[in-house]
């Protein structure tokens, strides 16, 4: 197809702002899926995905329409990922289009993540296509939110399409709108072939699926081509697009989307961003913006049944080979037995890969707390990443500290100001600046520590703004902190599974609030159990669960021993779940206390 | 069958049941005593000839009466300790006269407490007057080894309400004291009315325990069994066979026998067991086979209860020798020439310290 003729195009919306629907309508109106085919959100294909209503995975979708000049035009739309842990991905997607549907609800109006994206489609030079959805909804406010999205884009109101994805109204302009106000692909059809990977996926039929925007030239099947930034090298067994299923073609070229079937093994041999071209005579330089990403975010992951743990390290293994971010390795912990130190890009993303595994592969997990990724300075002036409370070493060991900062925006109706604002400084934030994005709604933009967002920054932004706050971030590198490791002692023995690394002024309120989400939690028994939390040797928090007086049968006769021989079976079951912390004996929820410390913002709250 | 040394039969009568109770008991039904004394003397034929002990539980075995009683006692075949278990609205002086002649050497009394207000919750018929009243009576007509069974833990009782009932039953000076704890089973009545009240007290029950065992030692009563007290000499020795794990065989409806690693349980329905003996047949039972393992347990499980060395001939497979160690460091058990004994503390922590042995 001519480049004149193509348009690649995204859809930027909030989580439940319409964008599934709004891509389901598109297929439907075009043709590409019979009306009798059509299932709700065709293009998300995790069933995980279609439950919480966002997309994990980019996808390309290719539809062609006939505009109002008779011709028919070839439509890409590429699929972005919607949350805070995937702006790299987003902002590859994004690279890979001339344009975006902007699409905001007419009840809910912008919302942080939306204008986060919208402002990394402006940079990336996209053109706008503004449109608000959902106008059939009685609480709907089409005329206040298109003045919202005209003057965040520069537009005049009238411009701002007015449509519902439910009920199909406005999705032909919407269609009409993106031939006539988003440009044709500009790349060169007869320079050397240079596409960009905007994402990737695993089958385990056929290996890795690249997908890719043809920049420059063209790939034929059979082509030998490599990754210029990675250096993979692999030839194509197969090209084509998806319409909404997989099409092979003969080749891609300049200007369009599709997919390409590398038979790789593993994705990370194939990072999103990266510039495929020719092994031979193949482009000089590859395409601007690739980086590789690095995981933020740690947890340990433990089989609750340690016979599991074969189990979680294949699984780990197969999710690896579609989720180049996710990493683990090893991890033996005291009390937990042997598990795994996953690094995740953000909190979501580890929710994503803990639900995965237990839902797709049957695992029962005990998740530790996470922390993020601090840099530490040791006496000998070397820097080193520490990733998990174990690895921090001696408080005088070490000169100095440095956590993650990340660049918060907030958006909230104006009376939530205060309380947002209170909560941020609270959080060690630093005040960047304030707008009024209308007379309502103000943006606040704060430098926060990664940690604290970690622990529970966002139920805390949901709760003092009763759901009404939203919320993005951008990781903004590494900034000195006062980190300190809190471990947390059961009868005397450091029990490693519970330490965590805060910052000083957190130290004694986490402490306290451990040790006494520790005392709930640790049934009486046969000895006293003294829980203490200490930064080195000194003891910042102390609790004790004392020792049980009694423990017997009441009677036993001849009539009765069947039945208290199984009492005493049952009693010795529930002691083999149990973790023997020395001479104590500590169920596995005590473990889960530090993540609990997080949801009932012991930290916040001071316990 | 093997020839047991310990005999129980199993009376099932209760004038009335209390709402705690989980035995085999069956109300009404006067017209059925005869014809089931019957049966239990029919069934007395296969038993062996010269036990060393036999135990007439219950039910309320002395709600029989006084002529029916009789014949049965004198159906029993000749033995070294003879114990009938009586509820003291039951005991006038010709039932215990009836006991006594009928060659019975020790009484068991269903006391419970001496708090009316206790004796209520607890749905029991007899009030304090007449729990002493039926002490002195059993006295009077020559009983010379008394067992009180009592209760710690009934919903409300106070402290002071333990250390009236302790004194009380001191008075009576018996020979033997069963304290135990109350035990709610789930799904009785008692439970459901009782449950919030008893967790309440949950706690103050080990002070309770504490003071029943303090108490009694002081005053000369050896706590030779978890539950169980005695003055020197007067152990129950029927109850002594199921602590040392010796077989014995239960006649009568409901009554459980283990002989080996067979136990046999009978059925709880009394026309059934009627039914099937009156025609010469074996009473209806389920059979429970006991591995080597659980017999083993059970035997480290009871002989632990006792205030002696338990001797490990034959158990050391069961036991994890790394906890032996453990618990014996711990202060919670003594190795002995003749085996182990639970320490004080392990003995109040019994349940904990047997499950942390066990493999």
């Amino acid at each position: 197809m001519a480049l004149s003729r193509i348009r690649n195009f995204s859809i930027i919306a909030h989580i439940d702002h319409g964008k599934s629907t709004l891509a389901d309508r598109i297929l439907q109106v075009t043709k590409t899926v019979a009306d009798r085919d059509m299932r709700e959100q065709l293009l998300d294909s995790m069933d995980l995905e279609r439950e919480r209503g966002i997309t994990i995975k980019a996808q390309a979708v290719r539809v062609l329409f006939r505009a109002s000049d008779d011709r028919v035009y070839e439509l890409n739309l590429i699929d972005t990922p919607g949350h805070v842990d995937f702006t790299y991905e987003v902002s590859r997607s994004l690279a890979a289009c001339e344009g975006a549907l902007l699409v905001v609800d007419a009840a809910q109006g912008l919302e942080a993540q939306t204008l986060a994206n919208a402002y990394l489609a402006i940079e990336n030079d996209l053109d706008i296509v503004p449109v608000v959805n959902k106008i059939d909804l009685p609480a709907a406010d089409p005329d206040g939110v298109s003045a919202e999205l005209a003057e965040l884009i520069g537009d005049a109101p009238e411009n701002v399409l007015r449509i519902s994805a439910k009920t199909g109204q406005g999705i032909e302009e919407v269609l009409q709108a993106v031939v006539d106000h988003i440009s044709p692909p500009d790349g060169d059809p007869q320079a050397p072939p240079r596409a960009l990977i905007f994402d990737s996926s695993y089958d385990q039929y056929r290996g890795v699926l690249a997908f890719v925007r043809m920049v420059d030239g063209g790939f034929h099947k059979g082509d030998k081509v490599c990754a210029m930034a990675q250096g993979t090298r692999f030839d194509v067994e197969e090209l084509g697009f998806f319409s909404p299923g997989m099409r092979p073609a003969k080749h891609l070229s300049a200007g369009e989307v599709g997919y390409i079937v590398t038979g790789l093994k593993d994705v990370s041999q194939l990072r999103v961003g990266d510039t495929l071209t020719l092994s031979r005579e193949g482009a000089a330089e590859p395409l601007p913006g690739y980086k590789e990403v690095k995981p933020m975010v740690f947890a340990g992951l433990f089989p609750t049944d340690s016979d599991q743990y074969p189990e979680l390290r294949d699984a780990l293994e197969k999710l690896k080979l579609n989720d180049a971010a996710l990493s683990y390795e090893p991890e033996t912990s005291q009390a937990l037995g042997f598990g795994f130190r996953c690094g995740f890009l953000g909190l979501l993303h580890m929710d994503i890969v803990r639900e995965r595994l237990e839902r797709e592969y049957d695992l029962d997990l005990l998740v530790t707390a996470p922390n993020v990724a601090y840099r530490v300075q040791d006496v000998k002036e070397d820097w080193h990443e520490v990733h998990n409370p174990a690895q921090m070493p001696a408080s005088g060991d070490v000169l100095s500290t440095e956590e993650p900062y990340v660049r918060a925006s907030l958006i909230a109706p104006k009376e939530f100001v205060g309380p947002l604002m209170e909560l941020t400084q609270d959080r060690r934030g630093e005040f960047g600046h304030m707008e009024y994005l209308s007379e309502e709604r103000v943006q606040l933009v704060y430098d926060i520590p990664l940690a604290e967002v970690v622990l529970d920054y966002y139920d805390q932004l949901k709760s003092r703004s009763r759901g009404y706050a939203s919320f993005d971030y951008d990781m903004i590198g590494f900034r000195e902190g006062k980190l300190v490791k809190v471990d947390v002692l059961l009868a005397g023995e450091q029990v490693d599974s519970l330490s965590l690394i805060t910052h000083r002024d957190n130290a004694y309120k986490q402490g306290k609030a451990l040790v006494e989400a520790l005392r709930e939690r640790i049934p009486r028994q046969m000895f006293e159990v003294a829980i203490q939390a200490a930064i080195g040797s000194r003891v910042i928090a102390r609790e004790t669960v004392k020792a049980k007086r009694k423990d017997v049968l009441a009677k036993c006769y001849g009539g009765d021993v069947s039945r208290k021989r199984k009492l005493l079976e049952k009693q010795k079951k529930g002691k083999k779940r149990m973790k023997q912390v020395g001479n104590i004996e500590v169920p596995q929820e005590a473990f889960l206390a530090v993540l609990d410390l997080n949801r009932d913002g012991g930290n916040g709250g001071g316990g | 069958m093997a020839a047991a040394e310990h005999l129980y039969l199993h009376v099932p009568f209760c004038g009335h049941r209390c709402g705690y109770c989980d035995f085999v008991t069956v109300t009404g039904n006067g017209e059925l005593h005869g014809r089931y004394v019957d049966a239990l003397i029919r069934e007395l034929r296969g038993a062996p000839a010269r036990p060393a002990t036999i135990f007439i539980g219950g039910g309320t075995p002395s709600l029989l009466d006084d002529a029916l009683l009789a014949r049965l006692l004198a159906a029993l075949p000749a033995c070294d300790e003879l114990t009938v278990e009586c509820n003291p609205e039951t005991i006038t002086p010709a039932k215990a006269q009836v006991l006594v002649e009928g060659g019975v050497s020790r009484v068991s009394l269903g006391a419970q407490s001496f708090q009316p207000q206790l004796l209520a919750t607890l749905e029991r018929r007899a009030t304090p007057d007449r729990v002493l009243q039926a002490a002195r009576t059993l006295r009077q007509a020559g009983v010379t080894n008394l067992n009180l069974d009592l209760m710690f833990g009934v919903p409300g009782q106070s402290a002071a309400d333990l250390a009236a009932d302790l004194d009380q039953a001191l008075s009576l000076v018996p020979e033997h004291i069963s304290y135990y704890e109350l035990e709610a089973k789930p799904g009785t009545r008692f439970t459901h009315r009782h449950g919030a009240e008893l967790e309440r007290q949950a706690e103050a029950l080990e002070d309770h325990y504490e003071t029943v065992v303090a108490t009694l030692r002081e005053r000369g009563y050896h706590w030779y069994e978890t539950a169980n007290f005695c003055r020197d000499g007067h152990q129950a020795r029927h109850n002594l066979g199921y602590w040392e794990g010796r077989d014995y065989l239960g006649l009568g409806v409901g009554a459980v026998s283990t002989i080996g690693l067979e136990r046999r349980r009978n059925r709880p329905s009394l026309r059934a067991y009627l039914q099937a003996v009156e025609a010469g047949q074996a009473p209806p039972a389920e059979i429970e086979l006991l591995s080597p393992a659980e017999r083993g347990s059970e035997r480290l499980m009871l002989g632990l209860r006792l205030d002696r060395p338990m001797p490990l001939d034959g158990l050391e497979w069961l036991i994890d020798p790394r906890q032996l160690e453990r618990m014996a460091g711990a202060g919670m058990l003594a190795r002995e020439p003749g085996g182990i004994r639970l320490s004080e503390r392990g003995r109040f922590m019994a349940n904990d310290v047997v499950s942390t042995l066990l493999r």
